[in-house]
């Protein structure tokens, strides 16, 4: 295949060029065809990646262009990891990161096994709890805020509907103990189908012979679903804990519409705070640094929890 | 095959012809970059008369001002040529004219024979000066702005609330003249029912993300005696940011937001502000002065329903009022720098600034706001030339941005979320501009 799409790009082109084109390896053409992606890789995510490196020992700032750069050694990730703030961002983070995993985890697989039963019209409410997930981050984040309203607000209504307390003292965005459980709720809601879809595909990879086999051996569906179900899900519940864990890491665009980091900086996410420091105070190398400790730390957990995966996978 | 050959070719000639009329026709355009806000509008209106007598025409690019610094900041760090003419934050002169970002005006200004004795003081300073009370130039007063209060004459004329008020706090309903009194209103109004709708005392900026609770807390805390630095001693901070006289100021602040804000009016700002106040939410309202002219024309809460005062007095009887505004800059970038300065100048002029001024733009030049007739011109034209008379503005310097950050988060740290008191605030306040000017090595 590959020899006659050489002979191919060979006959269109100059014959001293199609000799050479003609010469060429099977492995030499795969490179030429992948070359393009590399280089483009390269100039969007790994010269950005060392450029961040080296602008994180430094004292450069983006909006003093015409300023001498100074080399600071390692004193950017000396001031970070001694300053409070950015602990307590640390701290909210690994809040929001727990708590929106363990609520769509365990939310996520009860609706796939649900679902999974095939009941009459699951298709139908397959789709509809997929809905929240193919919005927009932007729009989730407007239209809860709307939602989450003291005055006007449906959730306020409802909640105090059910609980009898004035709507306007259900401030889920001003107030401090709730405004980090509004964005749990949200986050939760949009992206519980995620995991349900993930759970789903595990829970319909299990061979029916198994099931089937326990049956015969007069197991109990609570047994079943201890002995079988669950272990043979648990790469995939754990594929899924991952890309979420992942991507709540680093969640921006849902505190920022819902919050933008307050009351105070209750609700401030280790990458608003970024934002702020690289985008609003200009703290170039600052923030660079701040951005790879964020990396170093998100890429060394996903390691090891990737070979813990493994494992279970291999057991 | 010929046929449409032809009409391919003559196709092509046409798209190629209008597009060369085109670009020479549009070849001296002049872009104009702002916040897009009312007086953007009432600016494109005005600035068709520049391009009736010059020739040269305007386009605007104007962003929402969530988004108006980010956007203009990184389009000048960048060297980038999409303005020719700015309309800055007066915040940025600092850092634009250290970093080269505007065109010095001082031979321009003498060459036209302009004078900056010619316009407010307290606008030059703000808008146009670098450093700050020197005779260097990179701006023209463009839009005077500060921070006042509106409030619902119809509600305070009211006779039983009148009497009600009377006899609790003991002196006549109106517009407060300190602080203190304006508590006061802002508690009586709050979760009252009027015309069977429940109100509250006063709409005031707490917003966190961009500016909103800096201006909103510095406001108040000039008045209670707040001062950026030692007069004597540049950068020196202890015992100034946060004095005694301060902390108080902040925590009047944090007072008035907990008694008296609507429900879940925890980031507020401009924009809130004005829906707060447009639907009949509350008493009293905070906000810049470009605002009055569209809340006058309201249909529901304007024209004789709706009144005007000065920021209130501290206890000391200080008095001051929160600096807002821009002045306008040619972009050192501009391949069209003369024409640019050719809007400034036609900018500058007497009658242009009047017909600004009636548009519902606010003129800096003093032949306009100190003509006899001025106060009388708009319900508001007085209470905003008593405004202008006492403003303070917030750090000019290069890193205003990192200062401004600060502010916001130890503020609303403190009154928003109440974490802390007002003194911790204040002192970390000093911690954080003590760090900022270390890095700039100014300290």
């Amino acid at each position: 295949m590959l020899n006659r799409t050489a002979e191919n790009v060979a006959r269109a082109t100059p014959e001293p060029l199609a000799r050479k084109v003609r010469g060429i390896s099977d492995k030499g053409l795969a490179w030429l065809f992948i070359s393009p992606t590399i280089l483009l890789l390269l100039a969007i995510n790994i010269f950005p990646l060392f450029w961040a490196i080296y602008l994180s020992f430094t004292n450069y700032r983006a909006n003093r262009p015409n300023e001498v750069v100074k080399n600071l050694g390692f004193a950017n990730y000396q001031r970070i990891l001694g300053d409070q703030d950015i602990w307590i961002a640390m701290q909210t983070t690994a809040h929001f990161v727990f708590w929106t995993i363990l609520l769509q985890t365990l939310i996520g697989f009860t609706l796939a096994w649900l679902i999974d039963r095939k009941f009459r019209g699951h298709a139908f409410w397959t789709t509809l709890i997929l809905v929240p997930m193919m919005l927009s981050p932007a729009v989730v984040g407007n239209f809860w805020r709307f939602l989450y309203e003291p005055q006007i607000g449906l959730f306020s209504y409802v909640i105090s509907f059910v609980s009898g307390i004035p709507p306007t003292s259900i401030q889920m965005l001003s107030n401090v103990e709730l405004a980090p459980w509004s964005i749990v709720i949200v986050d939760t809601w949009m992206w519980t189908p995620y995991v349900m879809l993930i759970c789903l595909a595990g829970l319909r990879s299990i061979p029916e012979y198994i099931y089937e086999a326990a049956e015969v051996d007069r197991a109990s569906n609570w047994r079943q679903f201890w002995s079988i179900t669950l272990p043979m899900a648990l790469p995939f519940i754990m594929l899924a804990v991952l890309f979420r864990g992942i991507e709540n890491f680093k969640m921006f665009d849902m505190v920022n519409l819902l919050t933008g980091g307050g009351p105070g900086s209750t609700t401030e996410v280790a990458s608003i705070t970024l934002k702020r420091q690289a985008f609003e105070s200009w703290r170039t190398g600052y923030s660079s640094a701040f951005a790879i400790i964020l990396f170093v730390a998100v890429f060394g957990l996903a390691n090891i929890y990737v070979k813990a995966l493994n494992k279970v996978k291999q057991r | 095959m010929k046929s449409s050959l032809k009409l391919a070719l003559g196709l092509a000639s046409a798209i190629t012809a209008s597009t060369a009329v085109s670009n020479v026709a549009h070849a001296e355009d002049l872009t104009l970059c702002w916040a897009a806000w009312d007086p953007a509008n009432a600016l494109v209106e005005l600035s068709k008369d520049f391009t009736k007598e010059t020739g040269i025409g305007m386009k605007f690019e104007f962003v929402p001002w969530t988004n108006y610094a980010d956007r203009f900041l990184n389009e000048l760090n960048s060297h980038g040529k999409l303005c020719d003419l700015i309309i800055g934050d007066s915040q940025w002169i600092g850092g634009a004219a250290e970093n080269g970002h505007y065109v010095k005006l001082n031979d321009f200004f003498d060459k036209e024979k302009i004078s900056m004795d010619d316009f407010v003081p307290a606008t030059v300073v703000g808008y146009s000066e670098w450093p700050k009370n020197t005779p260097n130039y990179w701006a023209l007063p463009a839009m005077g702005d500060v921070v006042g209060w509106t409030y619902r004459k119809d509600w305070f004329s009211k006779p039983e609330l009148q009497k009600e008020f009377k006899e609790k706090y003991g002196w006549d309903l109106g517009p407060p003249a300190t602080f203190d009194q304006l508590k006061q209103i802002a508690e009586f109004f709050q979760k009252r029912q009027i015309d069977g709708k429940t109100v509250y005392g006063a709409s005031i900026y707490t917003e966190r993300g961009s500016e909103g609770i800096t201006m909103g807390a510095m406001d108040v805390l000039y008045s209670y005696g707040f001062q950026y630095e030692n007069p004597k001693k540049p950068y020196e901070m202890e015992g100034f940011v946060n004095s005694p006289d301060a902390v108080k100021g902040l925590e009047f602040y944090k007072a008035l937001y907990d008694c008296c804000t609507p429900p879940g009016a925890s980031n507020s700002y401009m924009g809130e502000g004005v829906d707060a106040f447009k639907s009949g939410q509350v008493a009293m309202h905070m906000n810049f002065a470009f605002t009055w002219p569209g809340l006058q024309k309201d249909e529901n809460v304007g024209g004789d329903k709706i009144g005007y005062f000065v920021n209130p007095k501290g206890p000391g009887g200080a008095q001051f009022a929160q600096l807002g505004g821009q002045g306008i800059s040619v972009v050192s970038y501009s391949d069209k720098q003369e024409s640019a300065l050719k809007y400034v100048k036609w900018f500058a002029n007497k009658d242009v600034q009047a017909k600004w001024w009636s548009l519902g733009g606010y003129s800096c030049l003093n032949a306009v706001v100190k003509d006899p007739k001025f106060p009388a011109s708009q319900p508001y034209a007085q209470a905003f030339l008593d405004s202008m008379a006492i403003v303070k503005d917030f750090w000019a310097e290069p890193s205003y941005a990192p200062l401004l950050q600060a502010s916001q988060k130890r503020f609303h740290d403190y009154v928003v979320a109440g974490q802390g008191s007002a003194k911790d605030a204040l002192d970390g306040l000093v911690k954080d501009w003590t760090q900022v000017f270390q890095d700039d090595g100014k300290m």
